[in-house]
């Protein structure tokens, strides 16, 4: 997509679909020729899983929509008639619903990686936002699927996160009446979600094929955060990216099996396998766990319509990220400051997915009693969740922007090729020409 | 390779993230089952044994809707024999379903009816409708068993300590009339406790008087009888009720990973070989 194509149709029949709809020269230039910098390390590789980990959603859950019935009376025992008599069924639906819990830990990888690397700086921000675009799609899309099997923790899910939206003055009721189809959670919410859980992924795509064009545009970033300045600082895509993507892969794919095969409700809350009731609340309602990060961050704040401003304000944060980053320098490898302040902040959205899964009294360290501030005990998770939510907003709105006028840079490499890189080649380049044309 | 162990760490830490609170219940009695672990399998045995305490005990107050006659003679199911692949063509299955009435219409006269189970047949619930199920049974609705093993913290281990967990309540609780103390029941006895309020006895009260007694099903086996056994083994039958497919997943489990371990060594192999004369 970007700079001179090295495409040549091989045959007649290529030729000829060259001239007149040049897709393979696409292909070739997106997915052979394409440069990438080759000192990429294996957080690199989970673009190509996420890829992966959309189509296997795509494609089971495409199966799934076969079988299911979006009823609010049989959406319940659809799903279990999936596990129990359709062929197959139990490990469509397993590697669908794992696959979403999978999906996240991909995405999350992916995230972290790009903040670290600083993969969101001039010229990348359009695709860091793109990225943004999808991974708000992927919330919506795993919040509308975990409502489909109609158990307790997907209805009274669904109600805790849509009374949400009603927080919001003036239009929040309007818009928690066109969500519900009514005046509560029941039949219309769950066909319109259904609806919509199979129409976003196929949106997730379509941002997803913007976010490789604005990636093929801007070139990959890489450990160093330096630009690659000539070919000895890129290798073509394939073999090399592409071979060591494709080992990434089957590596996350075992993990993924382990959890489809052997752990398969791990990730799931067992009052799924209740049937919905309206008139009984389950005693601890809980999102699934990607999403207790900014559930803790909610419940940090005591009033309703502040706290969903900040669970979508710690959101908006990401969005606003490429401009709230002062530094000139991109990767944080050298930025010694920043590094610190990045594993912190690691640690710190670990602990808030601990404190979205506990009560909010619950003791931190049990038995010991501290005392009362704003109704609540020091010593319980809701305390513990509102120091690292001001953590994680001082980590975007403060660090991000002023560390840089008191950190000291390291040094960065001139170019990719010039440092003593990790691993040297183990036969000098001018002894075996052109490898990828052999064996 | 610290890298790649890094990567690992990374997602695994992230998997390992929820810790669900659990209430103030007793967390459920350690026991083995024959089908924990991954080469675990369900004891054709223990499950026929279990059915017979369902049909005896349990099905008295509880339905299992979500199962079919037919799934007893399924492949890993309680009947199966190899001798009759379609388990609709297995005898004891026919006569296991033979043995309910199913209400049913008449074809040719319209009245309502009831007639033999078959084994398309789904198990018939012990109650009409949700208001009997309560009338009967103090108010208290008993829940549908055909998924309880997976529907509760616990799973087949949390039914086999209720079922054997019930206790004489500890002197100073005044349990309500009709219900039962259970330390492994969810719940909260606070309300009910006269004794020291910082030491609240754990488990909750259960509408569910205690069902299984010594030598109140005689097993077919010669099995013996006992309220730890007749548990066990309705515990291991609810739980092939709730996941009948789990032996399949388990072996192609297996075979996956043998596939996927071998696919990544190949490809680090090639990975190797690729990256050979480039340094990065």
């Amino acid at each position: 997509m970007s700079g001179h194509s090295t495409y040549e149709p091989k045959n007649a029949f290529t030729r000829w679909l060259d001239t007149r709809l040049p897709i393979l020269r696409l292909s070739h230039d997106t997915f052979v020729d394409y440069p990438t910098p080759r000192n990429l390390n294996y957080w690199w590789t989970f673009g190509g899983i996420l890829s992966l980990m959309l189509g296997v959603q795509i494609v089971t859950g495409i199966v799934l929509a076969m079988h299911y019935t979006p009823n609010a009376k049989e959406a319940f025992s659809s799903v279990e008639h999936i596990m129990r008599d359709v062929n197959y069924g139990w490990l469509i639906r397993y590697t669908h619903a794992n696959g979403a819990s999978m999906f996240f830990i991909a995405v999350y990888i992916h995230m972290l990686r790009s903040l670290y690397y600083g993969s969101y700086k001039a010229p990348r921000e359009v695709l860091w936002l793109l990225g943004c675009v999808i991974y708000l799609l992927m919330m919506a899309t795993a919040f509308m699927g975990y409502v489909l099997p109609w158990g307790q923790m997907s209805f009274h899910g669904a109600v805790v996160i849509t009374n949400l939206l009603g927080a919001f003055p003036v239009i929040g009721n309007t818009i928690t009446t066109l969500l519900w189809g009514g005046f509560a959670v029941d039949n219309p919410t769950l066909n319109r979600f259904f609806s919509l859980h199979y129409l976003l992924p196929f949106m997730i795509a379509g941002v997803v094929v913007l976010h490789v064009w604005a990636l093929h545009v801007t070139g990959q970033n890489n450990p160093t955060g330096v630009d690659p300045k000539s070919k000895a600082d890129v290798l073509p895509f394939t073999p090399y990216a592409t071979v060591k993507d494709g080992f990434a892969m089957v590596l996350f794919l075992i993990m993924y099996a382990v959890f489809v095969f052997y752990m398969p409700d791990a990730l799931g809350h067992a009052d799924n396998y209740i049937p919905a009731n309206p008139l009984v609340t389950p005693a601890h309602i809980v999102p699934e766990w990607y999403f207790l990060p900014f559930y803790a961050i909610l419940r940090a704040i005591p009033n309703k319509l502040m706290g969903v401003l900040a669970m979508f304000g710690s959101i908006a944060c990401l969005f606003a990220l490429p401009w709230l980053d002062r530094s000139r320098v991109r990767s944080m490898r050298y930025r010694p400051m920043m590094k610190v302040y990045f594993l912190i902040f690691v640690v710190v959205c670990i602990i808030l997915g601990f404190c979205g899964a506990k009560l909010p009294d619950d003791q931190v360290i049990p038995g010991l009693t501290t005392v009362k501030v704003m109704e609540s005990d020091l010593n319980s998770y809701v305390w513990l969740s509102r120091v690292a939510s001001l953590y994680y907003f001082v980590f975007f709105l403060v660090l991000m922007p002023f560390v840089a006028l008191f950190e000291k840079p390291l040094p960065a490499p001139e170019t990719i090729a010039t440092p003593a890189l990790s691993h040297p080649a183990e036969v000098p380049a001018e002894a075996v020409a052109a490898p990828e044309k052999k064996g | 390779m610290l890298r790649k162990v890094s990567v690992l760490a990374a997602a695994l830490m992230l998997v390992a993230a929820p810790a669900f609170a659990s209430g103030g219940a007793e967390h459920p009695k350690e026991i083995e089952f024959s089908f924990a672990g991954p080469f675990g399998k369900y004891d054709q045995e223990q499950l026929q044994r279990g059915y017979k305490v369902y049909r005896e005990v349990c099905s008295a107050c509880h339905s299992m809707n979500l199962l079919s006659f037919r799934n007893l003679g399924q492949k890993g199911g309680p009947f199966y024999d190899p001798k009759y692949p379609n388990p609709n063509d297995n005898p004891v299955v026919k006569t296991i379903a033979a043995d309910y009435q199913i209400g049913d219409t008449d074809s040719e006269t319209g009245d309502a009816i009831q007639r033999p189970g078959t084994t398309a047949d789904r198990f018939p619930s012990p109650f009409p409708n949700e208001a009997a199920a309560r009338a009967s049974n103090g108010g208290a609705l008993p829940p549908d068993l055909s998924v309880i093993a997976k529907a509760r913290h616990g799973g087949p281990a949390y039914v086999y300590s209720i079922l054997t967990g019930f206790v004489t309540p500890p002197a100073g609780l005044n349990v309500p009339a009709g219900r039962y103390y259970n330390p492994y029941m969810a719940g909260d006895v606070s309300s009910a406790w006269t004794g020291d309020p910082h030491h609240v006895p754990p488990g909750g009260f259960i509408a569910m008087p205690p069902p299984l007694a010594d030598g109140k099903v005689t097993f077919d086996d010669g099995a013996p009888s006992t309220v730890n056994e007749q548990a066990k083994d309705v515990s291991a039958f609810l739980m092939w009720a709730a996941e009948p497919k789990m032996e399949d997943r388990k072996q192609m489990g297996f075979a996956v990973l043998i596939y996927l371990v071998l696919f990544a060594g190949l490809l680090y192999a090639s990975y190797r070989r690729v990256w050979r004369n480039e340094s990065h």
